[in-house]
C-alpha cells in the first residue's frame, strides 16, 4: 500500500506536505458543502478545493516530477489554469440560475428585491 | 510590423496557445514548436471570426501587483472560510446578499474581477447590471458590508481600472 | 525511509479525498433541490481529478495527468450545460 517513487528525503517531505495539505483543504471544502445551511452559502464551499486544494496538490506534483526526471516539468500548471478559469464560470452560472428560479417560484431563500446598494 | 500583424492578429493569444501546446506535449523539440505554431495560428484566425473588442494590457507592473494581492487574498479567505465551516453553528448564519456600485466599465476588467471575486472563497459574484453599474454579490460572512465594499474597491477595482482603462 | 514517508502521506491524502468525494456524493443524493445536486456533482469531479493527481504521484508516471485534464474539462462542460438547463429548461437556445 505504500509504494511510491524514490525521492531524496527533502523532496519526499515537501511533496508529502503539499499533497496532504491540499487534500485536507479539499476535504474541509466538501464538509462545508454538507454543513452550510442553504444553497447560496454552499456556493462558497467548492472554491476552497478549487483554489488552495488544487494549488497545493499541483505544487506537490510539480516538485515530485521535476525531481524525478531531473528537469523542470510544469505541465500541471495547465490543470491549475483550467480549474481557476472554469470553476468561477460554473459557480456564477449556478448562482444566477438559482436566483432566477427562486424568484420565479417565490422562494424565501432569495430576496424578492435586490438589496439597496451599499455606499463606500 | 504591420505585415506581422496581418499574419498573427493576436500576438499574446498566439504565444499563450504555443506555450499551452508545448506544456501539453512536454517537449521543446523543433517539430513540436512548428506544430504548436500552426495550432496557435489556427486559433488566432478562428478568433478573428469572433471579432472581440480590442483589449490592451497597459501596465504589466500593475498586473503583477494584482496577481500578488489575489494570491495573498485567496490564501487568507481560504483560512477564513475554513474556520467558518468548522466553527460553531451561529457563525454559519451570517451569509447574505449585498449590492455595490462599480466604477469599472471595461468588459475585460469586469471578467477578471468576476473570476477573482468568485475564486476567493467567501464572496460570490451573482449578477452585474451594465446599465446601472450595480453588482449583486453573495457574501458568506456579511457582518459589515461597508468593509467588503472598501476591500473590493480598494484592493481590486483601482488596479483593474489602471490596467484595462 | 523517504519512500515510506511519501507512500503513507499519499495514502492519507487519498483517504481524505475519498471522504471529500463522499461528502459531495451525499449532497448530490440528498439534494434537496436541483441546484444543490449540481453543486455536489461539481465538487465531486474536482475531487476525483485531484485523486487522479495523487495516483499519478504514486505511480511516478505522467499518464494520469492527461486523464485528470480530460476529467476537468468534461466536468466543466457538463456542469455548465446543467446550469444552463436550470436557467431555461433547455441547453441550447
Amino acid at each position: 500500500m505504500s509504494a511510491a517513487p524514490d525521492l531524496p528525503l527533502w523532496a519526499a517531505i515537501l511533496v508529502s506536505f503539499f499533497v496532504v495539505t491540499g487534500a485536507l483543504v479539499t476535504l474541509i471544502g466538501s464538509i462545508g458543502l454538507w454543513r452550510l445551511p442553504d444553497f447560496y452559502a454552499r456556493l462558497h464551499a467548492p472554491s476552497l478545493g478549487a483554489t488552495l486544494g488544487t494549488g497545493a496538490m499541483l505544487v506537490g506534483s510539480i516538485i515530485c516530477f521535476s525531481v524525478l526526471q531531473q528537469r523542470p516539468l510544469i505541465h500541471e500548471v495547465l490543470i491549475g489554469l483550467f480549474v481557476t478559469i472554469t470553476t468561477p464560470v460554473t459557480l456564477m452560472l449556478l448562482a444566477s440560475a438559482s436566483l432566477y428560479r427562486d424568484r420565479v417560484e417565490g422562494n424565501d431563500a432569495a430576496p424578492k428585491e435586490d438589496p439597496a446598494p451599499t455606499e463606500p | 510590423m504591420n505585415g506581422l500583424r496581418r499574419v498573427i492578429p493576436y500576438p499574446l493569444l498566439f504565444l499563450a496557445l504555443l506555450v499551452m501546446w508545448l506544456l501539453m506535449t512536454q517537449s521543446l523539440s523543433l517539430g513540436q514548436l512548428l506544430l504548436g505554431a500552426v495550432v496557435a495560428l489556427g486559433g488566432c484566425w478562428a478568433m478573428t471570426a469572433l471579432d472581440p473588442p480590442p483589449a490592451r494590457l497597459r501596465r504589466p507592473a500593475a498586473a503583477a501587483r494584482l496577481a500578488g494581492r489575489v494570491f495573498v487574498d485567496v490564501f487568507r479567505s481560504n483560512v477564513a472560510v475554513g474556520s467558518i465551516i468548522l466553527g460553531s453553528e451561529d457563525r454559519r448564519t451570517h451569509a447574505g446578499f449585498m449590492r455595490l456600485k462599480l466604477d469599472l466599465k471595461s468588459p475585460y476588467g469586469l471578467a477578471v474581477l468576476a473570476i477573482v471575486l468568485t475564486c476567493t472563497p467567501g464572496t460570490q459574484w451573482v449578477r452585474y447590471d451594465p446599465a446601472t453599474g450595480l453588482l449583486l454579490l453573495h457574501v458568506l460572512d456579511l457582518v459589515d458590508d461597508k468593509e467588503w465594499v472598501r476591500t473590493i474597491k480598494g484592493r481590486y477595482e483601482g488596479l483593474l481600472m489602471e490596467i484595462f482603462e | 525511509m523517504s519512500v515510506a514517508i511519501l507512500g503513507w502521506s499519499i495514502t492519507l491524502a487519498q483517504v481524505l479525498l475519498t471522504l471529500a468525494m463522499g461528502c459531495a456524493a451525499l449532497r448530490f443524493i440528498r439534494g434537496p433541490r436541483a441546484q444543490d445536486r449540481i453543486i455536489g456533482l461539481d465538487t465531486f469531479y474536482v475531487n476525483a481529478m485531484l485523486l487522479l493527481v495523487t495516483l499519478g504521484i504514486r505511480s511516478g508516471t505522467t499518464l494520469y495527468f492527461e486523464a485528470a485534464l480530460v476529467i476537468g474539462l468534461l466536468g466543466f462542460v457538463g456542469t455548465v450545460a446543467l446550469a444552463k438547463f436550470l436557467m431555461r429548461g433547455e441547453v441550447i437556445e
